[in-house]
């Protein structure tokens, strides 16, 4: 990086310091430009996809409010409650499955217990879209793709699957000490009140991560949800709805309240995932200390 | 004598399985066989009458399933032929209309047919857990022990027998709605369940012929295959090492001693793993459109006379990818390394550097083998996650641009490929191949990866 070599090693440093500052400035710019130009756009007043400067020449508040206030075409509050809902259902399911499977198979010795670690191991490795189409037909046979049931099979479509993914879970229990179990049993306690009572507290930045993962799953898929819903706008996710504001033949209109969208829905989400990094790293201290 | 007894204990203990379907079978005499027949009667005559009654009625309850009209055996006897009758128009004599007559649908006798086979396979297990639970309540008795009645079952369901609780839901959602969904897609890989040909109401069984057309190297779909392949090969490879080397300096960078700010230039970085990817990979698509941002800013700034094409051109749409996509990498890389890169032990770095290596000859020689040593199963699972990106491909270009004629763009994965084949062009035994092709690839790369790993040497001392 630095060629120069002016004077002593400490005049060398600074050029190299400087040098690395710069670097990574261009790369914070870089990686925060869209993210700007993203803001902007939702401020901006008038239509269109693309313009001619790179910062809009007018701006407005009207792009949020139409989200707000239009709902001929789409409703964008109705998507927001959708995934809500949605969300809040998934991630009830899936942390109670993930911390049954872990617990399971962290602390209990019984005789399937290896055969399903491999099976779910194989099942992750099948490309999750391969079998989205036989999940739609299945979920049709059942009489669920229709009406007001949407809601619920797209419910099924995010939390079924999560029995095969509780490694990292499995893991963090693994480092609670058996010791612990030895004694409750000593005390009498049966199984289910080791894991309510027990494992359960001592894992709650792991089920904070969890919780969270989880509930943010059915606020970033577009695939799976957009399969299922098809064309019934009053059932869409708000990622579906997003998709759809860019369509051809929404884009026009749509553009900038599409960036306003973008921007509500991102805030929230990079809050969630900031949070679940904390707890992440928190959890990767181990579960008991000292 | 109390020595004797725990001998007695030890010595059924060691045989692996005391109530085992076998020793039931052979050991239990008339009883137990009569309750092979009659699920549940040798609980009922061992005292156990209300879990008898149980295995009795979903022993009816699946058997009257099985026998019913349009049931079970209708189904699993239709599979062969995956139906023929076509939907008819009949003159009604009475009524003097045509009315239609319903036709079969293969896809329903596929899914339903594959349904009844596994809940045949449900039977056999339930079947298999009431004789042994029958022979084991009749053998309590005969010993003159305590047989557990109902109320004390369910309770054991919180202590001994509690991961029969807790795996239930999990499993029985796992075995509806992904392992049966697999089945059914991995046996339309068998079929010619497609557009082509008119084959979305009735279908039939083709055998091999699919994976014989797409690995026919000749054929206009064995073509795209290898040109997606390979495709998908030289997108991962990039993908993951670029994403690898570039992350690893640019963590390296930040971790320097004279760096202040740390968390604050990471933070900046993993903007692009925060915000959700359907928002951040299409703001970029809509920025590198011909029209888009991008271009005009260059137009306006005089530095091109002519619209680049991004996203239009084969070889600049790949290119761009790769790049758009070590924008959303590098960040994940740089959470990756950051904590392995300090425990590099710093002696080494001491001694390389009074024996005069400079910066280059230190990353070559000393962290870079540190950190293929420690990250190979991360990097290996990067690599099968890029042959599985749907979202980057997706997202940013939608596997265009598309040769006319084909059914796959210059930049469709193999996984992207399979999403269009289903929901675009229902073309459901072709994607089904691909799947099945993708899967096999992936599960050797991961098997060979995940015995080698620690984790798994760890699972073996699990006691």
């Amino acid at each position: 990086m630095a060629k120069k070599v002016s004077g002593g090693m400490k005049a060398k440093r600074i050029t190299l310091d400087v040098v690395t500052y710069v670097f990574l400035v261009v790369m914070c710019l870089i990686w925060l430009i869209p993210f700007f130009w993203l803001v902007m756009q939702s401020f901006r007043d008038g239509k269109g996809q693309f313009i001619s400067t790179f910062l809009p020449t007018a701006y407005t508040l009207n792009n949020y409010k139409a989200l707000f206030t239009e709902f001929d075409v789409m409703n964008f509050p109705r998507m927001f409650m959708n995934t809500f809902f949605i969300a809040c259902c998934t991630c009830v399911i899936s942390t109670f499955f993930v911390l049954s499977v872990s617990y399971c198979t962290s602390r209990l010795k019984w005789k399937m217990r290896k055969p399903y670690m491999n099976m779910a191991m194989v099942l992750n490795l099948f490309p999750g879209f391969m079998s989205m189409v036989a999940v739609y037909f299945i979920l049709k046979a059942l009489g669920m793709t229709e009406g007001n049931k949407i809601p619920l099979a797209m419910i099924i479509c995010f939390s079924a699957g999560s029995g095969t993914g509780f490694y990292v879970m499995k893991g963090y229990m693994d480092t609670i000490p058996k010791s612990m179990d030895e004694a409750a049993s000593m005390d009498g306690c049966t199984h289910w009140q080791i894991f309510t009572k027990i494992t359960l507290p001592l894992c709650k930045p792991m089920i904070v991560y969890q919780v969270i993962t989880s509930f943010m799953g059915p606020w970033v898929d577009f695939v799976f949800a957009k399969v299922i819903a098809r064309t019934n706008s009053q059932y869409f996710t708000v990622s579906i709805g997003l998709w759809s504001m860019l369509e051809k033949e929404y884009v026009d209109t749509w553009f900038v309240r599409f960036c306003a969208g973008a921007v509500l829905v991102s805030i929230p989400i990079a809050i969630l995932f900031m949070v679940t990094q904390k707890f992440y790293q928190e959890a990767m201290g181990g579960a008991v200390k000292g | 004598m109390s020595n004797a007894l725990t001998k007695a204990a030890a010595s059924r203990n060691r045989a692996a399985e005391p109530y085992s379907l076998f020793s039931a079978l052979r050991g239990g005499g008339p009883v137990v066989w009569l309750s092979c027949l009659i699920m549940g009667l040798g609980n009922i005559l061992g005292g156990q009458i209300v879990l008898g009654l149980i295995y009795l009625a979903i022993e009816v309850g699946i058997i009257r399933f099985l026998v019913s009209a349009g049931g079970g055996i209708y189904w699993i006897s239709m599979l062969p032929s995956l139906g023929w009758r076509e939907q008819e128009k009949v003159f009604n004599e009475e009524t003097f209309v045509y009315e239609y007559v319903a036709g079969d649908q293969s896809q329903l006798i596929l899914l339903y047919g594959i349904a009844s086979l596994c809940v045949v396979g449900l039977l056999v297990l339930v079947w298999q857990s009431s004789v042994r639970s029958g022979y084991k309540a009749l053998c309590l008795k005969k010993e003159g022990k305590h047989v557990p009645n109902f109320r004390q079952s369910l309770k054991s369901l919180l202590d001994e027998n509690v991961h029969k609780l807790l795996m239930f839901p999990p499993t029985a959602c796992l075995a509806v709605f992904t392992v049966l969904p697999l089945l059914y897609m991995m046996s339309m890989a068998f079929t010619n369940y497609s557009k082509e040909g008119d084959h979305l109401v009735l279908f039939d069984w083709v055998g091999l012929d699919n994976f014989i057309a797409i690995f026919d190297s000749t054929s206009t779909i064995g073509k795209q295959f290898g040109s997606v392949l390979t495709w998908t090969l030289i997108w991962a490879f990039f993908a993951t090492f670029l994403n690898f080397f570039l992350g690893t300096i640019v963590a390296m960078i930040i971790n320097r001693k004279s760096i202040r700010f740390k968390g604050l230039w990471r933070g900046c970085l993993s903007m692009t793993i925060a915000v959700p990817q359907f928002v951040s990979l299409m703001v970029v698509r809509s920025m590198l459109q011909p029209e888009g941002i991008i271009n005009r800013m260059l137009l306006n700034a005089g530095l091109i006379s002519e619209r680049l094409p991004f996203l239009t051109d084969a070889t600049w749409a790949r290119v761009l990818v790769i790049i758009v996509n070590l924008w959303v990498g590098i960040p994940y890389t740089i959470m990756q390394v950051t904590g392995i890169l300090q425990n590099i032990p710093a002696e080494q770095y001491e001694a390389a550097t009074i024996d005069g290596a400079n910066v280059f000859q230190i990353f070559f020689n000393i962290t870079l083998p540190y950190m293929l040593f420690v990250l190979t199963p991360y990097i290996i699972t990067q690599f099968t996650g890029n042959i599985n990106n749907f979202n980057v491909i997706y997202l940013l270009t939608r596997g265009e641009p598309m040769g006319v004629g084909n059914s796959a763009g210059d930049t469709d994965l193999l996984i992207t490929w399979l999403y269009k084949l289903s929901v675009d062009q229902q073309k459901y035994n072709l994607a089904a191949v691909i799947g099945i092709f993708t899967f096999v690839v992936l599960s050797i790369v991961s098997l060979i990866t995940y015995r080698s790993s620690g984790s798994y040497k760890d699972e073996e001392g699990f006691k």
